[in-house]
């Protein structure tokens, strides 16, 4: 009886174990080999970026970031609540760690607190074992050292959100936590990512790595060097004082952006584990818009520095001869029609020929040779030097600016041109918009006699194989040019330096010659019979100063636009900062290089 | 030497010889000596290859078939007359217990008698049954009701102490050496279906005595997949251990489980998890082989015996020791609920292998003393 029912009973456990071992055999072998092999990513280490002179734009610094894994804390609440009373999480860390908890998987650990200080660490060590799933990561995080001198240009990285999760590789971002998300980050987020490693190792229960099965090494992301001079960008950026504005100064003969500033900037490196909604806050509703990049998503009125293509326009299509006089009594009034378009020079300059209207920057010139040229001749002329259209430059969200037509008018705005509406554009106004980068690739173009060059940023890239590749310039030769045309108006732009007449004679310089103009444009419509008054308008409605050029005139190496923001008159606020980065640039080249590298 | 086989039906001739002169049965003892054996190659993998513990188990090994040696040289009459004081001074002892005892992992089980450090919840594996064999051997069997209701209260009062240290599966072990001299004492199927129903009934009741750690181990018994990272974690690893080893197992020393430290008290209660990771079903069927033919053996013996005292006592010491094997390997399986119960003879640590030893002791000692009958 007793052997019968243990018979029985043992065959019923052997029963069982062939259930488990043979049955299920294979979802047990699965079972346990999850158990064991892990497959984990080796993200690659973030591409540098160097300025011309190899000064370190954007690196890479280890920091410390205390981490939850969900799934294997028990009471998350709880945890953050007793982590908080030995480091301090403010507000801002739970939101975000309530934000990232949403988008990730349970097992995917999630920063609570990030940059420690090594206190801070060293004091979490002590308690670690109160909290079980709670760790501190060193990781590498990107670091701007030249922060807001260097924030519009590079952009930033920040963590990667849901939208970018769908565009990217997923798996060859398996363990990266940051993506560029604009300027030169973003841009070249192929190149500075580089390439996943993987690495299979056998885990134990609690995790811990015991051996490595296999091992593929992750490739760098690529080092990028800029054309960007961090002299030149220092210098724009000091000139500009506490003006908001830009400068964009392009080498005229690769089209390398030797300085592309905005200002006021930001620091880019509070993005870089998540802004605090605090600081996000400030920046977003500061009335200065420091996030704007205005370099090249400002759209201004060109104004008066658009005068030297529009006398170009009239010279090259042959509606008027670089000599022909035109009267300027102070106002311009089409035939047939009361409205007088005023001259900024009240009196009126008298006779003028192209020379002098471009010198003493002549509106009513300008009006006539507008209304000769049509804004049809006027809108195709301008397109070939890259109005009205992105610069293509190697950077996200250029804006186009505006060049008007009719066609645009019709379908914008559902009406005719009307021939008024030439006349201003023919001094930079009305629904003339250009970026300041704009400005400063059609002078390049000028400096260059007709040929046109795509600005870029980055100027080569350090390849995986150890070589340096340059990027390509890309130019275009203006077709049917006359140069004797190009040169009479540089000579006039130059002229406007040293001419005794000239508009932005005070920055004239004994060690090269420069060529430019100076521009102001409207911010504010003044009344048919009001008058201008400086210091009786407001601050923010005051009229932006505008200045192009570029230098030496004879043998162009740089060419430049600044806009300064309610900073008045383009002569004696743009121009100076005009000058001081092209000295930085020739001056600084001719004596001896300042610095190493 | 002869008397190998436990199948044959005739009177054995009285064997010869050192075993016979120390009083050992053949049988018995290679079946004990292989487990005992396997148990240390198991030990050597489980314990990651540490030569310490296998030392220490061998003294323990040593310690233990010293004591079995020893009891087998006893006449079964001497072992009679102690039975109802070595029971009385057993209870008494988990009295004191409660009152004096050393706490070790949540619960009182230790009694410290200055020179060494005593279990009394383990004698009671021995005591109880010889109590309950001598009682109802006084009268004959089978037993009236209102002896087996004293045979129940006899068995019930250690169990409680017990189960108060809190010692869930030396209780069980300790009741199931009483329930199974019930059964062998031929107590009828009503009776016994009587008990489970209303073991059934105090169901509820056990469970408003049980400890957190018990009530949870019964919780995750029911659904192991609901806590996988706590309670169920012991549970479901082992059956991946197991499940994973296949027909033949992983190799000796290969358990990825086991040596990856997924398997938790792997070389304690949960070693048959080890053991069927590396050798597979194959090796888990000879090893039940050999448990078979241990159990076997102590029913034959048990058959053998010439009192009532000498068959309920050895076929209950068989049966109990046939309860550890089924209770492990069921909870290590994951049929039934996780209680603290080792896998005799293999599973690591001292206390229950001198117990089991001193069993078969006993069991020698009733089947090497039997006067010569005719056929």
């Amino acid at each position: 009886m007793a052997a019968i029912i243990v018979t029985l009973t043992l065959l019923l456990l052997l029963t069982r174990m062939l259930y488990l071992q043979v049955l299920n055999h294979e979802h047990f072998t699965t079972l346990s080999l999850d158990n064991r092999v892990k497959l984990e990513p080796r993200p690659p280490t973030r591409g540098l970026i160097y300025d011309s002179h190899g000064t370190i734009l954007a690196q890479n610094l280890p920091a410390y970031s205390l981490d939850i894994i969900p799934e294997k804390t028990p009471d998350i609440d709880a945890t953050i609540q007793a982590l908080s009373e030995i480091i301090p999480i403010n507000e801002d860390d739970r939101k975000r760690f309530k934000r990232l908890r949403q988008q990730r998987r349970r097992f995917d650990s999630i920063p609570i607190r990030v940059r420690l200080s090594d206190e801070e660490v060293a004091r979490f060590a002590v308690n670690q074992h109160r909290f079980p799933g709670v760790d501190v990561q060193a990781k590498l995080l990107r670091d701007y050292p030249l922060q807001e001198q260097t924030a519009h240009v590079l952009g930033y990285v920040g963590r990667i959100n849901k939208q970018e999760l769908q565009r990217i590789n997923a798996s060859n971002y398996s363990g990266t936590s940051h993506i560029g998300k604009n300027g030169v980050e973003k841009t070249y987020e192929n190149q500075l990512h580089g390439n996943v490693g993987l690495q299979q190792v056998e885990v134990n229960a609690k995790g811990r790595v015991l051996r490595v099965l296999e091992n593929q090494p992750p490739q760098p992301g690529e080092n990028l060097h800029l054309f960007l001079d961090m002299d030149l960008q220092a210098a724009a950026m000091e000139a500009l004082k506490d003006y908001n504005g830009a400068v964009a100064a392009i080498d005229t003969r690769t089209g390398g952006v030797l300085a592309l500033v905005s200002k006021p900037g930001y620091d880019p490196n509070l993005f870089v584990e998540g802004i605090s909604s605090k600081d996000y806050k400030a920046l977003r509703d500061s009335l200065d818009k420091p996030l704007f990049n205005r370099a090249i998503r400002g759209q201004y009125p060109p104004g008066s520095t658009v005068k030297p293509f529009i006398g170009l326009a009239g010279l090259e299509m042959g509606v008027v001869s670089f000599n022909q006089q035109t009267y300027c009594p102070g106002f311009y009034q089409l035939p047939g029609h009361d409205h007088k378009y005023r001259d900024w020079k009240k009196t009126g300059h008298g006779q003028m020929a192209m020379e002098d209207a471009i010198i003493q920057s002549c509106d009513v010139y300008y009006y006539e040779l507008a209304r000769t040229l049509g804004i049809d001749r006027l809108h195709d002329f301008l397109t070939t030097l890259g109005f009205g259209s992105r610069s293509g430059i190697d950077l996200t969200g250029e804006r186009s600016g505006l060049l008007p037509s009719r066609e645009w008018k019709r379908k914008a705005r559902r009406e005719p041109w009307y021939p008024g509406e030439t006349l201003i554009t023919g001094i930079g106004q009305g629904y003339f918009l250009t970026t300041p980068l704009q400005l400063a690739t059609a002078t390049a173009t000028l400096a260059n006699r007709g040929q046109r060059i795509r600005p870029r940023m980055v100027k080569s890239i350090d390849l995986p194989d150890g070589t340096r590749e340059a990027t390509r310039m890309e130019s275009t030769q203006l077709s049917q040019v006359d140069p004797e045309h190009w040169e009479q108006i540089i000579h006039a732009m130059q002229q406007v330096v040293e001419g005794l007449r000239g508009t932005a004679r005070r920055i004239r310089s004994d060690h090269y010659s420069i060529a430019g103009k100076t521009g102001t444009a409207q911010v504010f419509t003044i009344k048919q019979d009001e008058e201008y008054d400086e210091a009786t308008v407001d601050k923010r409605k005051r009229d932006h100063a505008l200045f192009i050029a570029f230098a030496p005139v004879d043998e162009p190496r740089i060419a430049i636009a600044v806009i300064v923001e309610n900073g008045g008159h383009g002569g004696s606020v743009a121009a100076p900062i005009a000058r001081k980065v092209m000295d930085r640039y020739l001056l600084r080249e001719a004596s001896t290089p300042t610095r190493l590298h | 030497m002869t008397g190998i086989s436990f199948t044959h039906e005739s009177q054995p001739a009285r064997p010869t010889g050192l075993l016979a002169w120390l009083h050992l049965d053949l049988p018995l003892l290679t079946g004990l000596m292989l487990l005992s054996g396997v148990g240390l190659l198991i030990l050597y993998s489980a314990g990651d290859q540490e030569w310490a513990l296998i030392q220490r188990q061998l003294v323990r090994l040593g310690i233990a078939f010293g004591v079995m040696i020893i009891l087998a040289q006893l006449h079964i009459t001497h072992l009679r007359r102690w039975s109802p004081w070595l029971y009385i001074a057993g209870v008494l002892m988990l009295v004191a217990v409660i009152f004096f005892g050393q706490t070790g992992k949540g619960a009182q089980r230790w009694l410290d008698l200055g020179f060494f450090r005593f279990q009394p919840s383990e004698m009671m594996k021995l005591a109880l049954p010889m109590m309950i064999a001598w009682y109802l051997a006084e009268k004959r069997l089978p037993p009236k009701r209102r002896r087996l209701l004293a045979a129940a209260i006899m068995t019930l009062i250690p169990v409680l102490l017990i189960a108060k240290q809190p010692d869930l599966g030396t209780a069980l072990l300790v009741a199931s050496a009483g329930i199974c001299i019930l059964f062998l004492a031929g107590i009828g199927w009503q009776l016994i279906s009587l008990f489970a129903v209303s073991m059934a009934a105090l169901g509820p009741v056990i469970w408003f005595f049980m400890h957190d750690y018990q009530k949870r181990r019964v919780l995750t018994f029911i659904n192991p997949e609901n806590d996988p990272l706590g309670a169920g974690y012991h549970i479901i690893q082992s059956k991946i251990a197991i499940g994973s080893g296949g027909l033949t197992g992983k190799g000796w020393l290969n358990g990825t489980q086991s040596h990856l430290e997924f398997l938790p008290e792997r070389h304690t209660d949960f070693v048959f998890a080890v053991i069927s990771e590396e050798f597979g079903l194959i090796g888990i069927a000879a090893l039940l082989a050999l448990y078979f033919f241990i159990i076997l053996r102590g029913l034959y013996i048990a058959t053998q015996a010439q009192d009532t005292f000498s068959r309920l006592l050895s076929g209950a010491l068989t049966l109990v020791f046939f309860v550890y094997l089924f209770v492990n390997i069921g909870m290590v399986s994951g049929v039934l609920p996780v209680v603290g119960v080792p896998l005799p003879l293999i599973s690591y640590g001292g206390t229950s292998l001198v117990t089991i030893l001193a069993g078969f002791g006993i069991l020698m000692s009733i089947h090497t003393h039997r006067k010569l009958l005719p056929t």
